[in-house]
């Protein structure tokens, strides 16, 4: 069946011109169809669905407040702070008496914004730079590259605190800095595919007609680019979530009360010979299934939308 | 191959001024700095700056001079926070430790990667395979600050085989664990990188044609196999070891061996800016440096990069 669809899809474009074309595939048909036959990115993507419902939707389950402090664990919380179902703290409480599965869901919320905002930028910027060097060429081309090459060759991470300690912590700092980085990849790869997409025929064709150089840029070569920039986004997001959580490991990003994924993970390990395993096993789990799910979800991703790079 | 190394000379040491320059003008910058106001820094150590710098001088000849000792002299300046010591110290004591470790994440992660990763592609398809490309995948989740706290918890709390941190003059029941946490994501990735590229180069013509003179597996691999496809690996080792000496920061938090990291971190909370700024610009220095070294291995590899 699959196959006779195939000759079907492929047979318009053997008689060139054909008159009565049966109804194409189109490419993004072609890419879902590709994906859904994959079943672990299919997982991952019902995975991170429920993943992004509890970082939504989590602190209406919630019986605790994530700030509050239960005054009845504080003390013995080794003892009696572990996962309940009827004291309410399904997570359990952290160190302090704070209820863990509002923690969670307050890390979770960060962690995830982190890596979709540094996705994002990457995109944005990314492509827009790649794609602009990519098609100018020439000396242009040298020096925006020559840019991105400096960039990456400093260890970005060193910059990034002293940035963090110069301009006292804070959320929007640490996006400022994630974003100052995440797009360098995406350039790259955008710039390498604008190279093999320019010289087509129909960048030929707007360019006879007259069509302006950003115009070309932005209705002819990005669109092309879409399905690398997306695999690739879908790859940055859990690069970018383990970014910030190493930072935040270390004791330098995000802030208290506020919270992230690695801020829980240190506070898990920090009292881990205090006998609190679930402070470190909930964030833990949190942080490797989503990270599995986005590999996973970019690997289908990359195989329904980029099928010629393996 | 000199212009070549020249050229590239040429692009390294402006990198480097560039970020002294930088890492400098952000610390005159900082609220709080010795050189925006008074207010805060111990008389000792203003003393100290002012010997070194002059601090009526302007920023330029201030930044002159920062730049000239960090450049001639390798010459940080005194700490900020501390009067009898200087980054110079500081470095000198925490430097040897995290070159020691981490020459043997670097090598634990190239040697076991690599050949778990060749094994895989000798052995395509077969149980081998299925456990390197697993351990790839898995690893891939697990980067150093997840690692550390499951590597003691299971070696140290629950086994107790091997100490969870401290350094004792780099005993070797000391390095264990903190190689381990370093080296495994690069390990993972090394390995996938180097089990694709030996697949493309064993599916090759040249290859084909090597069986089909009858050598044998073995020297087909060793002899023609494994150059070309060490390639990709050689391209990976730069941000190999940008995340390595990065993630060194976190180990010696974690496990306090007392490398520079330790320093870093605990600067970065106290302000200590000189600290952050030396440290910076000698890990920037040497990644500098590393990656100049890694671009001359690759052409000097690789017969198809013309310089």
């Amino acid at each position: 069946m699959m196959l006779f669809r195939r000759a079907i899809a492929s047979a318009p474009r053997l008689q060139a011109a054909g008159a009565d074309t049966p109804a194409g595939r189109s490419l993004w048909a072609d890419a879902r169809a590709r994906f859904l036959r994959n079943r672990a990115a299919v997982a991952s993507l019902a995975i991170l669905g429920l993943v992004i419902a509890f970082a939504l939707f989590g602190q209406h389950f919630a019986v605790w407040n994530n700030e509050e402090i239960d005054w009845a664990m504080l003390g013995n919380v080794p003892q009696v702070g572990g996962p309940s179902l009827s004291n309410g703290h399904y997570f359990g409480v952290d160190e302090t008496g704070r209820d863990l599965f509002a923690r969670t869901v307050q890390g979770t919320r960060i962690s995830l914004m982190v890596g979709i905002v540094g996705a994002l930028i990457s995109v944005v910027v990314g492509t827009a730079w790649g794609a602009t060097a990519g098609y100018v060429g020439g000396r242009t081309d040298q020096v925006m590259m020559r840019i991105v090459d400096l960039m990456m060759s400093i260890p970005y991470m060193f910059v990034l605190i002293l940035l963090l300690v110069v301009f006292e912590r804070s959320l929007i700092m640490l996006f400022v800095g994630i974003g100052l980085i995440s797009w360098l990849d995406m350039a790259r790869i955008a710039r390498g595919q604008t190279l093999s997409i320019k010289n087509r025929e129909f960048v030929e064709a707007a360019i006879a007609t007259g069509v302006r150089r950003p115009v070309i840029i932005w209705r002819h070569i990005v669109p092309n680019l879409l399905g690398v920039v997306i695999v690739y986004a879908t790859l940055l997001v859990p690069s970018m979530i383990i970014f910030e959580s190493f930072i935040s490991f270390l004791g330098l990003g995000v802030q208290e009360p506020s919270t992230s994924w690695g801020a829980l993970i240190n506070a898990g390990a920090q009292n881990m010979r205090n006998e609190t395993p679930w402070m470190l096993a909930f964030p833990l789990a949190f942080f490797v299934v989503t990270l599995f799910a986005f590999f996973f979800l970019g690997d289908g991703l990359r195989d329904a939308l980029d099928p010629k790079d393996r | 191959m000199t212009a070549f190394i020249l050229r590239r000379l040429a692009i390294a040491i402006p990198t480097i001024l560039a970020l002294i320059v930088f890492s400098f003008l952000l610390m005159e910058a900082a609220p709080g700095s010795p050189f925006a106001s008074e207010r805060g820094v111990p008389p000792a150590v203003l003393a100290n700056l002012e010997a070194k710098y002059g601090l009526d001088r302007s920023l330029l000849e201030r930044m002159g001079i920062y730049v000239w000792n960090v450049m001639t002299q390798f010459d940080f300046g005194p700490s900020f926070k501390f009067k009898d010591r200087t980054v110079n110290d500081l470095i000198a004591q925490g430097f040897p430790v995290t070159l020691t470790y981490g020459f043997w994440s670097f090598l634990v992660a190239i040697t076991v990667g690599g050949t778990l990763g060749l094994l895989a592609a000798v052995y395509h398809n077969s149980w081998l395979d299925t456990l390197a490309v697993g351990i790839s995948v898995g690893a891939q989740v697990l980067p150093n600050f997840v690692m550390a706290p499951i590597l003691v918890l299971i070696f140290t709390l629950w086994l107790g085989w091997l100490p969870g941190g401290g350094w004792r003059g780099g005993q070797a029941a000391y390095v264990i664990l903190p190689v381990i946490a370093l080296s495994t994501s690069y390990m993972a990735s090394i390995a996938r990188i180097t089990r694709s590229s030996m697949l493309e180069v064993l599916g090759a013509g040249f290859i084909r044609t090597a069986r089909a003179k009858g050598l044998p597996m073995r020297r087909i691999v060793l002899r023609h196999a494994l150059k070309p496809a060490l390639l990709p690996i050689i391209s990976y080792l730069g941000p190999a070891f940008v995340g390595m000496i990065t993630g060194s920061v976190l180990i010696d938090v974690f496990f306090s061996t007392g490398g520079i990291g330790q320093f870093f971190v605990n600067s970065a909370l106290a302000r200590d800016y000189s600290v952050i700024m030396g440290i910076t610009i000698l890990i920037g220095t040497l990644t500098v440096l590393f990656n100049l070294l890694v671009d001359v291995l690759y052409a000097w590899i690789d017969p198809k990069i013309r310089y």
